[in-house]
């Protein structure tokens, strides 16, 4: 009976963490899963079918990295009550301000035309198109955020974070070698040796796990939901859950086409469905569908942290928990963001290709910044106080920062001029 | 152009309120913006040259 009793109050607390986590869960979650946007899922099949497995053991690296990054910004958020925006502004000036607002405009609205890209190419294997698709797109965020309630959000968005699990049951579809995924994916090794090309992808796969915007996003997320310094650990936990999913899903999506499609060279996520569906075509589906929830995550997300920015830039009323009509700036610029993204997908031979390489380009640009930007921010303890980073956090978050410049530097150029590094 | 002149205010507005940087600008916080400034001068000059280079079909 004693066993009883105490198994029934050990699983009422359980139930009762899991409750209040899923009462707090959110920001960090939504942000890392979103992070797995189109372009994400791209470079992840990509990946799997041109090095198969080998590069897994580099893809679970980047959990804890994913992981310090976007921790400060739960604590700066969480802290000061400010978006990133204007952290960034009050901490740095209006030089430094308008840089970051800037670029972070340009870069969201180049990442969303990729993420309509890969919507519409999605929906276009099952048959639907283009126009259709972006239509059906805009009518769903609008729907998706003007309840009125963050609350309301932040769940739909964590229903369509589950829905990027899809490629769990994908990978298990095609029957992988659990023996080789092991042994080829979990020792670190550069298959074919160190290249341009290899450094490309892993470069591909950093710039796809860490963005600018995840940051500004995160930030404004965490000051718009009203956490405060005590919900701290549960934003920590949200953040290294959310890092550590959207890094299992990449391994997974990794295996699919690591499995099926071995050797073949990927240019779009929706190339690699259409070769799956020559396969298997639930698996092929599964792609798909997966392709399309990702960058719709991922739009919606993107057009948030720049309406957040705009919003606590400019003074405008910059709240989920508002309505159109008090807050017709803040929902003005996100349907700017995405009608105008949604066209440009819809101009005949629009140069879509070269809109992908900018955003990669311009992305690594604002990386380094909004990183440098972010530590000195947490170091500021007249903001932060008692939560400012530890010398061991600016130790890693500094080897972090560096490694990226260095990395992204290399990555812009070789993105660049692609025959330099050879 | 009233509205454009109203946006103009606004952005004039928010330079004065941020004129000056509140985190102090101590030695490691100004190299540190020193170095970006240096990064981002390489980079996008690096994409001006290749703007270039695309645009004369080089």
């Amino acid at each position: 009976m004693n066993f009883f009793s105490k198994l029934y109050y050990l699983s009422r607390k359980a139930w009762k963490a899991v409750g209040l986590y899923l009462v707090l869960a959110g920001p960090g979650i939504v942000v890392m899963v979103a992070d797995n946007d189109a372009g994400g899922i791209t470079t992840y099949a990509a990946t799997g079918a041109k090095y198969g497995y080998h590069l897994i053991w580099f893809l679970l690296i980047l959990i804890p990295v994913a992981y310090y990054v976007q921790e400060m910004t739960v604590r700066l958020g969480a802290v000061t009550k400010r978006g990133h925006a204007e952290a960034i502004f009050d901490g740095f000036g209006a030089f430094w301000g308008w840089f970051s607002l800037l670029d972070l405009m340009i870069v969201d609205w180049l990442t969303l035309v990729t993420e309509f890209i890969g919507m519409t190419a999605a929906l276009a294997i099952f048959g639907v198109p283009p126009w259709l698709s972006v239509v059906a797109v805009i009518v769903l965020m609008a729907v998706i955020v003007l309840h009125g309630r963050y609350w309301t959000f932040e769940k739909l968005a964590l229903l369509f974070c589950a829905f990027n699990l899809i490629y769990i049951p994908g990978a298990f579809l095609v029957h992988p070698s659990v023996r080789d995924v092991l042994h080829q994916g979990l020792i670190p090794n550069f298959a074919g040796g160190f290249n341009g090309q290899l450094f490309f992808f892993l470069m591909a796969n950093i710039g796809t796990t860490i963005a600018p915007w995840m940051l500004f996003f995160q930030q404004s997320a965490v000051v718009d939901k009203g956490m405060l310094e005590k919900d701290i650990p549960w934003g920590r936990f949200d953040t290294l859950l959310g890092s550590i999913v959207t890094v299992v899903v990449a391994v997974f999506i990794v295996v699919v086409t690591g499995t099926v499609l071995p050797g073949v060279d990927i240019d779009s996520a929706a190339q690699a469905a259409a070769e799956l569906m020559k396969t298997d075509r639930y698996v092929g589906a599964f792609l798909a569908i997966g392709l399309f929830d990702a960058g719709l995550l991922g739009a919606i997300c993107i057009s948030l942290a720049s309406s957040w920015a705009f919003g606590e830039i400019f003074g405008w009323a910059h709240s989920l928990n508002t309505k159109i009509r008090q807050a017709p700036w803040f929902y003005a610029t996100y349907f700017f963001m995405l009608v105008t993204a949604g066209l440009v997908v819809l101009i005949p031979h629009a140069p879509l290709v070269l809109i992908t390489l900018f955003v990669q380009v311009i992305a690594v640009t604002l990386l380094p910044a909004a990183l440098v930007f972010l530590i000195l921010l947490l170091n500021d303890r007249t903001a932060v106080g008692e939560y400012c980073n530890t010398p061991a956090q600016n130790l890693v978050g500094g080897l972090i920062v560096v490694s990226i410049v260095v990395l992204s530097t290399l990555y812009g150029i070789t993105v660049m001029f692609p025959n330099l590094i050879q | 152009m009233k509205a454009f002149r109203r946006l103009l205010a606004k952005i004039h507005d928010i330079n004065s309120r941020y004129r000056e940087p509140r985190i102090e600008m101590s030695g490691a916080v100004r190299l540190s913006l020193m170095v970006l400034r240096l990064y981002l001068f390489a980079l996008v000059g690096l994409m001006v040259y290749k703007f270039v280079l695309l645009v004369t079909g080089r």
